[in-house]
Protein backbone atom coordinates (compact mmCIF):
# COMPACT_ATOMS: atom_id res chain seq x y z
CA UNK A 1 0.00 0.00 0.00
CA UNK A 2 2.53 2.52 1.03
CA UNK A 3 4.56 2.01 -2.49
CA UNK A 4 1.57 2.53 -4.13
CA UNK A 5 0.69 5.68 -2.34
CA UNK A 6 4.03 7.21 -3.02
CA UNK A 7 3.52 6.60 -6.61
CA UNK A 8 0.53 8.38 -6.57
CA UNK A 9 1.29 11.23 -4.53
CA UNK A 10 4.77 11.17 -6.76
CA UNK A 11 2.41 11.04 -9.51
CA UNK A 12 0.54 14.23 -8.14
CA UNK A 13 3.59 16.46 -7.90
CA UNK A 14 5.10 14.95 -11.56
CA UNK A 15 1.97 16.96 -12.58
CA UNK A 16 2.04 19.77 -10.51
CA UNK A 17 5.86 20.50 -11.09
CA UNK A 18 4.97 20.06 -15.02
CA UNK A 19 1.43 22.37 -15.03
CA UNK A 20 2.90 24.76 -12.84
CA UNK A 21 -0.68 25.81 -11.29
CA UNK A 22 0.38 25.91 -7.83
CA UNK A 23 3.13 28.14 -8.20
CA UNK A 24 1.86 30.56 -11.14
CA UNK A 25 -1.34 30.64 -9.54
CA UNK A 26 -2.02 29.21 -6.20
CA UNK A 27 1.00 30.76 -4.26
CA UNK A 28 -0.01 34.52 -6.15
CA UNK A 29 -3.01 33.88 -4.47
CA UNK A 30 -2.54 33.22 -1.29
CA UNK A 31 -0.04 36.26 -1.12
CA UNK A 32 -2.58 38.73 -2.22
CA UNK A 33 -5.01 37.19 -0.01
CA UNK A 34 -1.89 38.53 2.96
CA UNK A 35 -1.81 41.78 1.43
CA UNK A 36 -5.86 42.09 1.67
CA UNK A 37 -5.91 41.34 4.93
CA UNK A 38 -3.56 43.92 5.30
CA UNK A 39 -5.55 46.47 3.39
CA UNK A 40 -8.64 45.31 5.33
CA UNK A 41 -7.31 45.71 8.64
CA UNK A 42 -4.64 48.29 8.09
CA UNK A 43 -3.31 49.11 11.55
CA UNK A 44 -0.11 47.68 12.62
CA UNK A 45 -0.91 47.13 15.90
CA UNK A 46 -4.00 44.85 15.09
CA UNK A 47 -1.63 42.81 12.70
CA UNK A 48 0.61 42.24 15.04
CA UNK A 49 -2.28 40.93 17.34
CA UNK A 50 -4.07 38.78 14.55
CA UNK A 51 -0.98 37.73 12.55
CA UNK A 52 -1.27 34.28 13.49
CA UNK A 53 -4.62 33.29 12.62
CA UNK A 54 -4.23 35.41 9.35
CA UNK A 55 -1.83 32.55 8.28
CA UNK A 56 -3.75 30.13 8.92
CA UNK A 57 -6.78 31.07 7.38
CA UNK A 58 -5.07 31.91 4.00
CA UNK A 59 -3.97 28.72 4.48
CA UNK A 60 -7.58 27.39 4.43
CA UNK A 61 -8.45 29.51 1.67
CA UNK A 62 -5.62 27.70 -0.32
CA UNK A 63 -6.34 24.32 0.50
CA UNK A 64 -9.60 24.84 -0.85
CA UNK A 65 -7.99 25.82 -4.32
CA UNK A 66 -4.99 22.93 -4.61
CA UNK A 67 -7.91 20.87 -3.26
CA UNK A 68 -10.04 21.29 -5.76
CA UNK A 69 -7.42 21.25 -8.33
CA UNK A 70 -5.94 17.94 -7.12
CA UNK A 71 -9.00 16.28 -8.30
CA UNK A 72 -9.80 18.12 -11.53
CA UNK A 73 -7.02 16.12 -12.82
CA UNK A 74 -8.70 13.02 -11.31
CA UNK A 75 -11.78 13.60 -12.56
CA UNK A 76 -11.23 15.00 -16.43
CA UNK A 77 -9.92 11.79 -17.59
CA UNK A 78 -11.78 9.79 -15.84
CA UNK A 79 -8.77 8.89 -13.66
CA UNK A 80 -9.68 7.99 -10.31
CA UNK A 81 -12.49 5.48 -12.05
CA UNK A 82 -9.35 3.65 -13.85
CA UNK A 83 -7.59 3.69 -10.87
CA UNK A 84 -10.22 1.58 -9.01
CA UNK A 85 -11.14 -0.41 -12.20
CA UNK A 86 -7.12 -1.47 -11.77
CA UNK A 87 -7.63 -2.40 -8.56
CA UNK A 88 -6.01 -0.04 -6.54
CA UNK A 89 -6.19 -0.20 -3.09
CA UNK A 90 -8.77 3.05 -1.79
CA UNK A 91 -6.67 3.72 1.23
CA UNK A 92 -3.07 4.03 -1.30
CA UNK A 93 -5.27 6.72 -3.22
CA UNK A 94 -6.20 8.65 -0.17
CA UNK A 95 -3.02 8.44 1.47
CA UNK A 96 -0.94 9.15 -1.09
CA UNK A 97 -3.27 12.07 -2.68
CA UNK A 98 -3.14 13.22 1.07
CA UNK A 99 0.97 13.07 1.00
CA UNK A 100 1.16 15.09 -2.55
CA UNK A 101 -1.07 17.83 -0.66
CA UNK A 102 0.55 18.13 2.29
CA UNK A 103 3.85 18.50 0.24
CA UNK A 104 2.12 21.73 -1.67
CA UNK A 105 0.73 22.93 1.52
CA UNK A 106 3.96 22.81 3.37
CA UNK A 107 5.37 24.82 0.57
CA UNK A 108 2.11 27.43 0.89
CA UNK A 109 2.62 27.74 4.54
CA UNK A 110 6.45 28.57 4.52
CA UNK A 111 5.58 30.86 1.70
CA UNK A 112 3.31 32.36 4.41
CA UNK A 113 4.84 32.87 7.23
CA UNK A 114 7.17 34.30 4.93
CA UNK A 115 5.18 37.03 3.75
CA UNK A 116 3.88 37.32 7.53
CA UNK A 117 7.08 38.25 8.43
CA UNK A 118 7.69 40.94 5.34
CA UNK A 119 4.46 42.14 5.40
CA UNK A 120 3.24 42.18 9.42
CA UNK A 121 6.49 42.47 10.91
CA UNK A 122 6.31 39.19 12.53
CA UNK A 123 9.32 37.76 14.18
CA UNK A 124 10.79 35.08 16.29
CA UNK A 125 11.14 36.10 19.79
CA UNK A 126 14.86 36.43 20.93
CA UNK A 127 15.17 34.96 24.37
CA UNK A 128 13.89 31.37 23.39
CA UNK A 129 14.42 31.43 19.57
CA UNK A 130 15.26 27.54 19.48
CA UNK A 131 11.90 26.62 21.35
CA UNK A 132 9.89 28.88 19.26
CA UNK A 133 11.35 27.27 15.96
CA UNK A 134 10.87 23.94 17.19
CA UNK A 135 7.41 24.68 17.88
CA UNK A 136 6.06 26.21 14.86
CA UNK A 137 7.86 23.54 12.57
CA UNK A 138 6.01 20.99 14.89
CA UNK A 139 2.59 23.22 14.13
CA UNK A 140 3.04 23.36 10.53
CA UNK A 141 3.72 19.49 10.21
CA UNK A 142 0.72 18.57 12.23
CA UNK A 143 -1.65 21.00 11.15
CA UNK A 144 -0.64 19.76 7.94
CA UNK A 145 -1.15 16.24 8.41
CA UNK A 146 -4.89 16.92 9.61
CA UNK A 147 -5.63 19.91 6.62
CA UNK A 148 -4.57 17.15 3.95
CA UNK A 149 -6.57 14.29 5.45
CA UNK A 150 -9.61 16.18 5.86
CA UNK A 151 -8.69 17.96 2.25
CA UNK A 152 -8.44 14.95 0.54
CA UNK A 153 -11.64 12.89 2.25
CA UNK A 154 -13.89 15.96 1.09
CA UNK A 155 -12.22 16.66 -2.14
CA UNK A 156 -12.69 13.03 -3.28
CA UNK A 157 -16.55 13.05 -2.04
CA UNK A 158 -17.17 16.35 -3.76
CA UNK A 159 -15.04 15.39 -7.02
CA UNK A 160 -16.69 14.65 -10.38
CA UNK A 161 -20.33 16.21 -9.18
CA UNK A 162 -22.59 18.93 -10.09
CA UNK A 163 -21.46 22.22 -7.51
CA UNK A 164 -18.45 20.08 -5.98
CA UNK A 165 -16.72 24.06 -6.05
CA UNK A 166 -19.32 25.23 -3.77
CA UNK A 167 -19.80 22.32 -1.87
CA UNK A 168 -16.37 21.71 -0.81
CA UNK A 169 -15.76 25.07 1.27
CA UNK A 170 -18.93 23.98 3.01
CA UNK A 171 -17.93 20.44 3.69
CA UNK A 172 -14.43 21.35 4.44
CA UNK A 173 -14.26 24.97 6.43
CA UNK A 174 -16.37 23.45 9.46
CA UNK A 175 -14.21 20.15 9.70
CA UNK A 176 -11.25 22.20 9.78
CA UNK A 177 -12.30 24.55 12.12
CA UNK A 178 -10.42 22.70 15.37
CA UNK A 179 -6.89 23.21 13.03
CA UNK A 180 -7.69 26.98 12.33
CA UNK A 181 -8.09 27.34 16.05
CA UNK A 182 -4.60 25.30 17.85
CA UNK A 183 -2.59 26.08 14.95
CA UNK A 184 -3.28 29.61 15.48
CA UNK A 185 -2.93 29.33 19.27
CA UNK A 186 0.28 27.58 18.79
CA UNK A 187 1.70 30.11 16.81
CA UNK A 188 0.71 32.73 18.92
CA UNK A 189 3.12 30.97 21.35
CA UNK A 190 5.86 30.41 18.63
CA UNK A 191 5.96 34.07 18.14
CA UNK A 192 4.84 35.61 21.61
CA UNK A 193 1.88 37.20 20.56
CA UNK A 194 0.49 39.15 23.29
CA UNK A 195 3.12 38.04 26.05
CA UNK A 196 1.92 34.18 25.01
CA UNK A 197 5.03 31.42 25.52
CA UNK A 198 6.23 28.94 23.79
CA UNK A 199 5.51 26.22 26.72
CA UNK A 200 1.61 27.58 26.35
CA UNK A 201 1.76 26.30 22.78
CA UNK A 202 2.26 22.40 22.94
CA UNK A 203 -1.56 21.75 24.19
CA UNK A 204 -2.49 22.82 21.32
CA UNK A 205 0.10 21.18 19.40
CA UNK A 206 -1.75 17.78 21.20
CA UNK A 207 -4.82 18.57 19.62
CA UNK A 208 -3.72 18.96 16.35
CA UNK A 209 -1.42 15.74 16.41
CA UNK A 210 -4.68 14.13 17.53
CA UNK A 211 -6.95 15.94 15.20
CA UNK A 212 -4.33 15.03 12.28
CA UNK A 213 -4.26 11.08 13.69
CA UNK A 214 -8.17 10.96 13.90
CA UNK A 215 -8.42 12.27 10.42
CA UNK A 216 -6.25 9.85 8.83
CA UNK A 217 -7.31 7.30 10.27
CA UNK A 218 -10.83 8.03 9.57
CA UNK A 219 -10.50 9.45 6.15
CA UNK A 220 -8.03 5.84 4.87
CA UNK A 221 -11.49 3.84 6.19
CA UNK A 222 -14.13 6.35 4.93
CA UNK A 223 -12.58 6.86 1.43
CA UNK A 224 -13.01 3.44 -0.05
CA UNK A 225 -16.83 3.84 0.33
CA UNK A 226 -17.31 7.24 -1.08
CA UNK A 227 -15.85 7.01 -4.06
CA UNK A 228 -16.84 3.74 -4.59
CA UNK A 229 -19.96 4.04 -6.56
CA UNK B 1 -50.09 15.15 5.93
CA UNK B 2 -48.74 15.06 2.22
CA UNK B 3 -50.85 13.37 -0.12
CA UNK B 4 -49.58 12.42 -3.86
CA UNK B 5 -51.85 11.62 -7.17
CA UNK B 6 -49.90 8.77 -8.98
CA UNK B 7 -49.05 9.86 -12.80
CA UNK B 8 -51.33 7.68 -14.98
CA UNK B 9 -48.70 5.22 -15.66
CA UNK B 10 -49.43 2.96 -19.00
CA UNK B 11 -46.56 0.94 -18.50
CA UNK B 12 -46.74 -0.20 -15.22
CA UNK B 13 -44.80 -2.46 -13.54
CA UNK B 14 -45.74 -4.96 -11.34
CA UNK B 15 -44.29 -2.82 -8.11
CA UNK B 16 -46.46 0.39 -9.52
CA UNK B 17 -49.53 -1.80 -10.18
CA UNK B 18 -49.26 -2.77 -6.48
CA UNK B 19 -49.66 0.66 -5.42
CA UNK B 20 -52.90 2.30 -3.48
CA UNK B 21 -54.35 4.82 -6.47
CA UNK B 22 -53.77 7.47 -3.51
CA UNK B 23 -50.89 7.93 -0.61
CA UNK B 24 -50.76 9.68 2.37
CA UNK B 25 -47.76 9.90 5.04
CA UNK B 26 -51.09 9.65 8.02
CA UNK B 27 -52.09 6.70 9.62
CA UNK B 28 -53.95 6.22 12.70
CA UNK B 29 -50.75 5.97 15.12
CA UNK B 30 -49.31 8.92 13.30
CA UNK B 31 -52.53 11.21 14.06
CA UNK B 32 -52.07 10.09 17.56
CA UNK B 33 -48.90 11.08 18.17
CA UNK B 34 -49.66 14.11 16.63
CA UNK B 35 -52.65 15.27 18.75
CA UNK B 36 -50.43 13.92 21.80
CA UNK B 37 -47.51 15.84 20.45
CA UNK B 38 -49.72 19.15 20.39
CA UNK B 39 -51.47 18.87 23.84
CA UNK B 40 -47.82 18.54 25.17
CA UNK B 41 -46.86 21.77 23.24
CA UNK B 42 -49.98 23.45 25.05
CA UNK B 43 -49.27 21.85 28.41
CA UNK B 44 -45.53 23.22 28.24
CA UNK B 45 -46.80 26.74 27.07
CA UNK B 46 -48.99 26.79 30.34
CA UNK B 47 -46.02 25.24 32.55
CA UNK B 48 -43.24 28.08 30.50
CA UNK B 49 -45.38 30.92 30.75
CA UNK B 50 -47.68 30.70 33.22
CA UNK B 51 -47.07 27.61 36.19
CA UNK B 52 -43.26 27.94 36.49
CA UNK B 53 -41.51 31.05 38.27
CA UNK B 54 -39.50 33.62 37.40
CA UNK B 55 -36.20 33.00 38.21
CA UNK B 56 -33.81 34.78 40.56
CA UNK B 57 -31.02 36.03 38.61
CA UNK B 58 -32.28 35.59 35.20
CA UNK B 59 -36.25 37.17 35.86
CA UNK B 60 -38.35 36.48 33.04
CA UNK B 61 -35.67 35.27 30.74
CA UNK B 62 -35.43 31.71 32.00
CA UNK B 63 -38.64 30.99 30.53
CA UNK B 64 -36.57 30.91 26.73
CA UNK B 65 -34.73 27.48 28.15
CA UNK B 66 -37.70 25.53 28.40
CA UNK B 67 -37.39 25.91 24.41
CA UNK B 68 -33.48 26.19 23.86
CA UNK B 69 -32.35 23.35 26.07
CA UNK B 70 -34.99 20.43 24.74
CA UNK B 71 -34.45 21.48 21.26
CA UNK B 72 -30.30 21.11 21.73
CA UNK B 73 -31.29 17.67 23.56
CA UNK B 74 -33.21 16.57 20.70
CA UNK B 75 -31.00 17.77 17.91
CA UNK B 76 -28.24 15.69 19.58
CA UNK B 77 -31.09 12.83 19.89
CA UNK B 78 -31.32 13.38 15.77
CA UNK B 79 -27.90 13.44 15.21
CA UNK B 80 -26.94 10.30 16.87
CA UNK B 81 -29.95 8.57 15.14
CA UNK B 82 -28.49 10.04 11.80
CA UNK B 83 -24.89 7.97 12.92
CA UNK B 84 -26.55 5.26 14.02
CA UNK B 85 -28.78 4.77 10.86
CA UNK B 86 -26.20 5.52 8.80
CA UNK B 87 -23.79 2.88 10.25
CA UNK B 88 -27.08 0.16 10.00
CA UNK B 89 -26.69 1.10 5.94
CA UNK B 90 -22.95 0.97 5.72
CA UNK B 91 -22.90 -2.00 7.83
CA UNK B 92 -26.07 -4.27 7.61
CA UNK B 93 -26.32 -6.76 4.57
CA UNK B 94 -29.59 -5.72 3.33
CA UNK B 95 -28.41 -2.06 3.20
CA UNK B 96 -31.96 -1.24 3.29
CA UNK B 97 -32.50 2.09 2.01
CA UNK B 98 -34.88 3.14 4.91
CA UNK B 99 -31.89 3.59 7.09
CA UNK B 100 -30.88 6.16 4.78
CA UNK B 101 -34.14 7.88 5.23
CA UNK B 102 -34.11 7.83 8.54
CA UNK B 103 -30.61 9.13 8.93
CA UNK B 104 -31.80 12.06 6.39
CA UNK B 105 -34.89 12.75 7.91
CA UNK B 106 -33.46 12.70 11.05
CA UNK B 107 -30.43 15.62 9.97
CA UNK B 108 -33.32 17.66 8.77
CA UNK B 109 -35.22 17.75 11.98
CA UNK B 110 -31.95 17.97 14.34
CA UNK B 111 -30.90 20.81 11.74
CA UNK B 112 -34.45 22.91 12.20
CA UNK B 113 -33.87 22.19 16.30
CA UNK B 114 -29.71 23.56 16.12
CA UNK B 115 -31.64 26.73 14.28
CA UNK B 116 -34.48 27.05 16.98
CA UNK B 117 -31.62 26.48 19.81
CA UNK B 118 -29.73 29.30 18.25
CA UNK B 119 -32.48 31.92 17.36
CA UNK B 120 -34.37 31.41 20.69
CA UNK B 121 -30.40 31.42 22.57
CA UNK B 122 -29.25 34.64 20.72
CA UNK B 123 -32.63 36.17 22.66
CA UNK B 124 -31.88 35.23 25.57
CA UNK B 125 -28.42 36.13 25.19
CA UNK B 126 -29.63 39.87 24.25
CA UNK B 127 -31.77 39.78 27.98
CA UNK B 128 -29.22 38.41 30.02
CA UNK B 129 -25.68 39.74 28.41
CA UNK B 130 -26.95 42.72 26.30
CA UNK B 131 -25.57 40.98 23.20
CA UNK B 132 -27.06 39.06 20.68
CA UNK B 133 -23.91 36.78 19.94
CA UNK B 134 -20.83 36.04 21.62
CA UNK B 135 -17.33 34.57 20.23
CA UNK B 136 -18.02 32.22 23.35
CA UNK B 137 -16.82 28.17 22.94
CA UNK B 138 -20.12 26.73 23.30
CA UNK B 139 -21.90 28.98 20.89
CA UNK B 140 -18.62 28.49 18.34
CA UNK B 141 -19.24 24.84 18.49
CA UNK B 142 -22.62 24.83 18.33
CA UNK B 143 -22.61 27.39 15.03
CA UNK B 144 -20.03 24.31 13.44
CA UNK B 145 -22.57 21.69 14.55
CA UNK B 146 -25.31 23.52 12.67
CA UNK B 147 -23.36 24.17 9.62
CA UNK B 148 -21.55 20.66 9.10
CA UNK B 149 -24.93 19.08 9.03
CA UNK B 150 -26.51 21.81 6.69
CA UNK B 151 -23.56 20.30 4.47
CA UNK B 152 -24.60 16.61 5.34
CA UNK B 153 -28.09 17.86 3.68
CA UNK B 154 -26.06 19.24 0.78
CA UNK B 155 -24.39 16.11 0.05
CA UNK B 156 -27.74 14.19 -0.01
CA UNK B 157 -28.76 16.30 -2.82
CA UNK B 158 -25.40 15.78 -4.76
CA UNK B 159 -27.39 13.21 -6.96
CA UNK B 160 -26.62 10.03 -8.75
CA UNK B 161 -28.08 7.04 -7.67
CA UNK B 162 -30.66 6.53 -4.24
CA UNK B 163 -27.74 3.81 -3.12
CA UNK B 164 -25.05 6.11 -4.32
CA UNK B 165 -26.47 9.22 -2.17
CA UNK B 166 -27.04 6.73 0.34
CA UNK B 167 -23.22 5.48 0.67
CA UNK B 168 -22.10 9.02 0.59
CA UNK B 169 -24.01 10.30 3.61
CA UNK B 170 -23.70 7.48 5.63
CA UNK B 171 -19.89 8.06 5.64
CA UNK B 172 -20.74 11.47 6.45
CA UNK B 173 -23.17 10.81 8.78
CA UNK B 174 -20.84 8.60 10.99
CA UNK B 175 -18.03 11.43 10.74
CA UNK B 176 -19.91 14.43 11.51
CA UNK B 177 -21.52 12.94 15.13
CA UNK B 178 -17.73 13.43 16.68
CA UNK B 179 -18.71 17.32 16.87
CA UNK B 180 -21.58 16.56 19.66
CA UNK B 181 -19.27 15.94 22.69
CA UNK B 182 -17.27 18.58 21.50
CA UNK B 183 -20.27 20.85 22.21
CA UNK B 184 -21.16 19.51 25.05
CA UNK B 185 -18.03 19.33 26.60
CA UNK B 186 -16.36 22.86 25.28
CA UNK B 187 -17.81 24.54 28.45
CA UNK B 188 -15.53 22.45 30.29
CA UNK B 189 -12.73 21.93 28.39
CA UNK B 190 -12.65 25.91 27.20
CA UNK B 191 -13.95 27.72 30.57
CA UNK B 192 -16.77 29.44 28.55
CA UNK B 193 -18.83 32.13 29.21
CA UNK B 194 -22.08 29.80 28.28
CA UNK B 195 -22.92 28.07 31.77
CA UNK B 196 -22.15 24.71 32.26
CA UNK B 197 -24.69 22.21 31.87
CA UNK B 198 -27.41 22.10 34.78
CA UNK B 199 -29.25 19.07 34.17
CA UNK B 200 -26.73 16.92 31.98
CA UNK B 201 -23.84 17.39 34.15
CA UNK B 202 -21.54 14.45 35.00
CA UNK B 203 -21.78 15.17 38.82
CA UNK B 204 -25.54 14.30 38.98
CA UNK B 205 -26.36 17.04 41.11
CA UNK B 206 -29.27 19.14 39.43
CA UNK B 207 -29.18 22.87 40.69
CA UNK B 208 -33.00 24.09 39.90
CA UNK B 209 -35.86 24.43 41.65
CA UNK B 210 -39.02 21.61 41.60
CA UNK B 211 -40.93 23.26 39.03
CA UNK B 212 -38.52 25.06 36.80
CA UNK B 213 -37.19 21.41 36.30
CA UNK B 214 -40.93 20.08 35.73
CA UNK B 215 -41.25 22.59 33.12
CA UNK B 216 -38.15 21.37 31.52
CA UNK B 217 -39.32 17.76 31.65
CA UNK B 218 -42.72 18.73 29.83
CA UNK B 219 -40.40 20.25 27.25
CA UNK B 220 -38.64 17.24 26.87
CA UNK B 221 -41.51 15.37 26.54
CA UNK B 222 -43.35 17.49 23.97
CA UNK B 223 -40.21 17.89 21.87
CA UNK B 224 -39.48 14.76 21.72
CA UNK B 225 -43.25 13.58 20.76
CA UNK B 226 -42.92 16.01 18.07
CA UNK B 227 -39.78 14.81 16.93
CA UNK B 228 -41.63 11.51 16.69
CA UNK B 229 -44.37 12.21 14.43
CA UNK B 230 -41.98 14.98 12.07
CA UNK B 231 -39.76 11.79 11.54
CA UNK B 232 -42.39 9.60 10.66
CA UNK B 233 -44.30 11.95 8.27
CA UNK B 234 -40.88 12.79 7.05
CA UNK B 235 -39.42 9.14 6.46
CA UNK B 236 -42.09 7.82 4.63
CA UNK B 237 -42.54 11.55 2.30
CA UNK B 238 -39.33 10.55 1.38
CA UNK B 239 -40.26 6.82 0.55
CA UNK B 240 -42.50 8.86 -1.72
CA UNK B 241 -40.05 10.96 -3.30
CA UNK B 242 -37.26 7.85 -4.56
CA UNK B 243 -40.88 5.96 -5.44
CA UNK B 244 -41.85 9.07 -7.78
CA UNK B 245 -38.20 9.26 -9.19
CA UNK B 246 -37.92 5.97 -9.59
CA UNK B 247 -41.32 5.81 -11.64
CA UNK B 248 -40.91 8.92 -12.96
CA UNK B 249 -37.39 7.28 -14.60
CA UNK B 250 -39.92 4.06 -15.68
CA UNK B 251 -41.73 6.10 -17.99
CA UNK B 252 -39.52 8.04 -19.26
CA UNK B 253 -37.68 4.86 -20.27
CA UNK B 254 -41.33 3.20 -21.27
CA UNK B 255 -41.79 6.58 -23.51
CA UNK B 256 -38.41 6.49 -25.09
CA UNK B 257 -38.75 2.29 -25.55
CA UNK B 258 -42.51 3.16 -27.60
CA UNK B 259 -40.37 5.91 -29.60
CA UNK B 260 -38.11 3.35 -30.82
CA UNK B 261 -40.66 1.06 -30.88
CA UNK B 262 -42.26 3.51 -33.43
CA UNK B 263 -39.53 4.20 -35.41
CA UNK B 264 -38.61 0.92 -36.04
CA UNK B 265 -41.98 0.26 -37.41
CA UNK B 266 -41.72 2.82 -39.47
CA UNK B 267 -38.30 2.10 -41.16
CA UNK B 268 -39.20 -1.79 -41.56
CA UNK B 269 -42.23 -0.31 -43.75
CA UNK B 270 -40.16 2.54 -45.15
CA UNK B 271 -37.82 0.67 -46.97
CA UNK B 272 -40.14 -0.58 -50.00
CA UNK B 273 -41.22 2.37 -50.57
CA UNK B 274 -37.92 4.23 -50.81
CA UNK B 275 -36.55 1.75 -53.51
CA UNK B 276 -39.65 1.46 -55.82
CA UNK B 277 -39.08 5.27 -55.80
CA UNK B 278 -35.65 5.00 -56.42
CA UNK B 279 -36.65 2.13 -59.14
CA UNK B 280 -38.91 4.71 -60.54
CA UNK B 281 -36.38 7.73 -60.53
CA UNK B 282 -33.50 5.54 -61.83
Amino acid sequence: MITVACLIAAKDLRVERRSKIVTNQVLPFAGITMVSFAFALDKQNVLDTVAPGLVWLATMFSLLVIVQRTFAIETDDGALDAMRVAGVDPRAIFVGKAMALGFQLLVLEAMLFGAAVIFYGESIPSNNAFGSVVLLVTTMLSATCGLAAVGTLYGGLAAGFKGSETLLPLLTLPAVAPVLIGATKAVESAVGTSGAVVSEGWQWVGLLTLFAVAAVVGGALAFGPLIDD
Amino acid sequence: MTTIEPAKAEHDTARQSALPSQRSTATRGTRIIGIVAVVALGWLVAFGLGFSPADRDQDESVRILYVHVPTIWLAYLAFVVTAVSSAMYLFSKKKSLGWDRAAGASAEIGVTFVAVTLAVGAMWGRLTWGVFWQWDARLTTTALLFVTYIGYLAVRRLGGSHEQRAKRSAVLGMIAVVEIPLVHFSVKMWRSLHQEATVANLDGDTKMDGLMLFSLFVGVIAFTLLYVWLMLHRTRSMAMEDLLEERGLDEALAVRRAEAAETATAATSAPPTATMKTGSDS
